[in-house]
């Protein structure tokens, strides 16, 4: 073959190849709606206007990517086929310092999801109050234990999105079963049933907090879940809002009552050994050793679903499941949690219908079926979610007794919240004392 | 998103690379037509200008702007002063990155330059002498993150079960169970755990400068030397440094600018943790995680005013360096 005709057959060949990668990157073609025929059917939509002559944009930016990002799309491509109104999403993992570079910048986005209510606070002036439709249906859907975080000035900014627990307890149900062990109910059934395993060669509790410059935040989990615990929500909210020092001794009684499980070389740290080893063990390995046997039960909010290999069955009856970090009393339900709230920075009434359709519970129960996923909603069914872990997050956050508060750190400014907060709590695990870790984080805290 | 969606992006793309090339031929167009006297200031402005356009905006504006910001308060706005850079000097953990920083700008372009002399110097004239440079240059074709993730896993620590890091696995081959150490968690030594990282990233460069540098060192200088009666040793610090001198001193300060600007192993190893931020790390970690846009201003200011004479001795020695042309 000549040189020329060699060198059009690559051509042809490559231009060929480009194409169907293309094509299969692109074309995929659009899997089975999980969704009902109501949801699916436009006159569902109808409440939230007809966009479909002008089709404007809405571009949404959140920290949510891959699998998760596909299942919003899924959850509210009917929305966007029937108002005309088009989605544009996009997710990043740099949320967090991107998002600063992007308001600054004058190119913020119409509207984006705040994993740290912290973090949108500093944006007030920049996002768009919640018009008055809108707050009707977020005081429909939420309690004000949620609604306050993304209010500013008694005025609602932003409502909330999805909800994840973090008051709860990874544990083996085969493990459990085999011994006789019951899921404890109360604080001190759960450390009586820490002795008893501690009694045998095996370690009752595992953790890892190395989570490369954010290393140290399950600790503060930790802090938080306890001080709602011992001094419940008033006090909480005091301490997130610095009306109480960092240092005052409530705190320090919670961070000491963590201690009595984190720092207590009885306990810990199954399969990793002691508790300095913590610190190296990263927070997605930690709670593994549960699955190989090592270990008993490990503190971890509910998207830790996720880090358990293929071959684990997550389930109450399954090899891995979570129970809820028990109060002090059997039928206290302190529930610390995490989720996103969805702020906007464009004033247009297609924007405003977007929001309105995601604080309905139309979306909330799509979303449920779209992927793992589920939120405090109050009209959000829990037969719709796609797991039992999901089913039990969405039944423990309407509990109308539950008493909810949002995860302190990130509440807190950013560099409390993110950083001093989960430096102390690190230098902490590694011998450092509770009063002078608490010293050292209010000393930071200026204001 | 359909094939429709993504050929608008491509479309996007032939714009502004079709952009591109229209500016690059409308300068050189201009170039061209403009009349071309020895010396031509104009010839030169034209090419000089959208040079000048570039970096004003790119460079010149940004600095300007962080500068300002430095004086701010944690959103950048208003005037607190220089409590900022006050806080810097005073806060003990922003001195321990100071202290830090300067502990990579010092060690880093030594030891790799002494390492990569050293290889130079016994690899030279050796049958392997393509080979090893080609093993010590290796490094270098990763990205810096790649090279700490790799490195990450050397110093990999379990405190009980099996290692999976080569150190410590070494470390329990020659002294026994238990003596495995968390290495990045070490106080203090973890520098220089980190400055290895970068010392064998960077140690190819050096090698094949210093390599060709030496090289070029006279053969008449050599055989002077040599009739002279001189050993080995003298022969290495009496002939071939002195001749090589220039070369020693740009593989340094490159590697000085190199560390001081050092970022991506430092975040990927140990998130700043444990005492080995530096203030290059600082400063990101300071403005965005940290939400105090101020204190990043001053801390990237600072980092500025350290390069400075870093860069005067480069420009001053090319300087000098063309004038003996």
């Amino acid at each position: 073959m000549t040189i020329q005709k060699r060198l059009r057959l690559a051509g042809l060949a490559s231009i060929g190849t480009c194409t169907v990668l293309a094509i299969t990157a692109c074309g995929a073609p659009a899997e089975d709606s999980a969704l009902s025929d109501e949801e699916t059917d436009c006159a569902t939509y109808e409440e939230f206007g007809d966009f479909t002559e002008e089709r404007p944009s809405v571009s949404i930016y959140t920290p949510i990517t891959d699998a998760e990002a596909d299942s919003y799309e899924s959850a509210w491509a009917p929305f966007v086929e029937c108002t005309g109104i088009q989605v544009l999403y996009e997710g990043s993992n740099e949320f967090e310092a991107q998002i600063e570079v992007r308001v600054s910048g004058g190119d913020a986005p119409d509207i984006a999801a705040f994993p740290q209510p912290g973090l949108m606070a500093r944006y007030q002036e920049e996002m768009v109050p919640a018009s008055p439709e809108l707050e009707a249906r977020a005081s429909e859907g939420w309690s004000e234990d949620w609604l306050q975080y993304g209010s500013f000035d008694g005025q609602l900014y932003a409502q909330p999105l999805s909800a994840n627990l973090k008051s709860l307890v990874w544990y083996s149900p085969s493990f459990f079963a085999e011994n006789s062990y019951a899921v404890p109910e109360t604080w001190d059934d759960l450390i009586a049933l820490s002795d008893t395993i501690a009694d045998t060669d095996m370690k009752p509790w595992c953790a890892g907090i190395d989570s490369g410059d954010a290393t140290g935040w399950p600790v503060t989990d930790w802090v938080e879940d306890m001080l709602l615990r011992e001094s419940g929500g008033e006090v909480y909210d005091q301490w997130v809002n610095h009306e109480i020092p960092f240092d005052d001794p409530q705190i320090a009684a919670a961070v000491d009552k963590a201690g009595s499980i984190l720092k207590n070389e009885d306990y810990m740290n199954g399969g990793y050994g002691d508790v300095s080893s913590m610190t190296g063990v990263s927070f997605e390995e930690g709670g593994l050793p549960i699955a190989s046997g090592e270990c008993a039960m490990h503190r971890q909010a509910s998207f830790y679903s996720a880090q358990w290999p293929g071959d684990i069955e997550v389930g109450p009856e399954g090899d891995v499941f979570a129970f809820h970090l028990p109060g002090n009393e059997a039928d206290d339900t302190p529930l610390l949690g995490g989720g996103e709230y969805v702020a906007a920075f464009r004033d247009a009434p297609e924007v405003d219908a977007f929001r309105q359709y995601l604080a309905s519970p139309l979306f909330a129960n799509a979303r449920m079926k779209t992927g793992p996923w589920a939120s405090a909603h109050s009209g959000s069914d829990p037969a719709n979610a796609v797991d039992p872990l999901m089913q039990m997050t969405v039944e423990l956050f309407q509990d109308p007794e539950a008493e909810f508060r949002f995860d302190g750190s990130d509440l807190m400014p950013g560099d409390i919240g993110s950083k001093a907060f989960f430096e102390q709590m690190t230098e902490w695990i590694k011998g450092k004392s509770t009063e002078d870790a608490l010293e050292a984080i209010e000393n930071a805290w200026e204001d | 998103m359909n094939l429709i969606d993504q050929l608008s992006k491509f479309g996007v793309l032939a714009i502004g690379l079709a952009a591109f090339v229209l500016v690059v031929l409308a300068v050189l167009y201009v170039g061209n037509i403009v009349p071309h006297r020895p010396k031509s200031l104009t010839a030169g402005m034209v090419f000089l200008i959208p040079t000048l356009v570039l970096v004003g905006i790119g460079l010149v504006v940004p600095a300007v702007r962080t500068t300002v910001l430095s004086f701010g308060d944690r959103r950048g706005e208003g005037n607190v002063g220089f409590a900022n850079y006050e806080w810097i000097f005073t806060d003990p953990e922003i001195l321990t990155v100071v202290r830090n920083s300067a502990i990579w700008v010092i060690l880093t372009p030594l030891l790799a330059t002494a390492v990569g002399l050293l290889y130079a110097t016994i690899i030279d004239k050796s049958p392997f002498e393509k080979l090893a440079k080609t093993l010590v240059f290796l490094p270098m074709a990763i990205s810096f993150v790649g090279a700490a993730i790799i490195w990450k896993f050397v110093y990999d620590y379990k405190q009980i079960g099996n290692q999976i890091g080569l150190l410590n696995q070494i470390v329990t081959w020659i002294f026994g169970e238990g003596s495995a150490q968390h290495w990045l968690a070490t106080p203090f030594w973890n520098n220089m755990f980190l400055i290895v990282v970068m010392v064998w990233i960077q140690a190819g460069f050096a090698t094949v400068v210093l390599s060709a540098a030496i090289k070029g060192v006279p053969a008449e200088i050599t055989e002077a030397a040599r009739l002279d009666g001189v050993n080995a040793w003298q022969m290495f610090w009496k002939v071939t440094i002195p001749s090589i001198r220039p070369a020693i001193v740009v593989v340094m300060v490159t590697m000085s600018i190199a560390a001081l600007k050092l970022f991506d192993i430092v975040r990927t190893m140990t998130g700043g943790g444990d005492g080995t931020s530096v203030l290059a790390y600082e400063m990101y970690s300071q403005s965005f995680p940290g939400q105090q846009t101020g204190r990043g201003a001053a801390l990237a200011v600072v980092l500025f005013i350290l390069v400075i004479p870093i860069i005067i001795y480069q420009v001053r020695n090319l300087r000098q360096r063309k004038e003996v042309r």
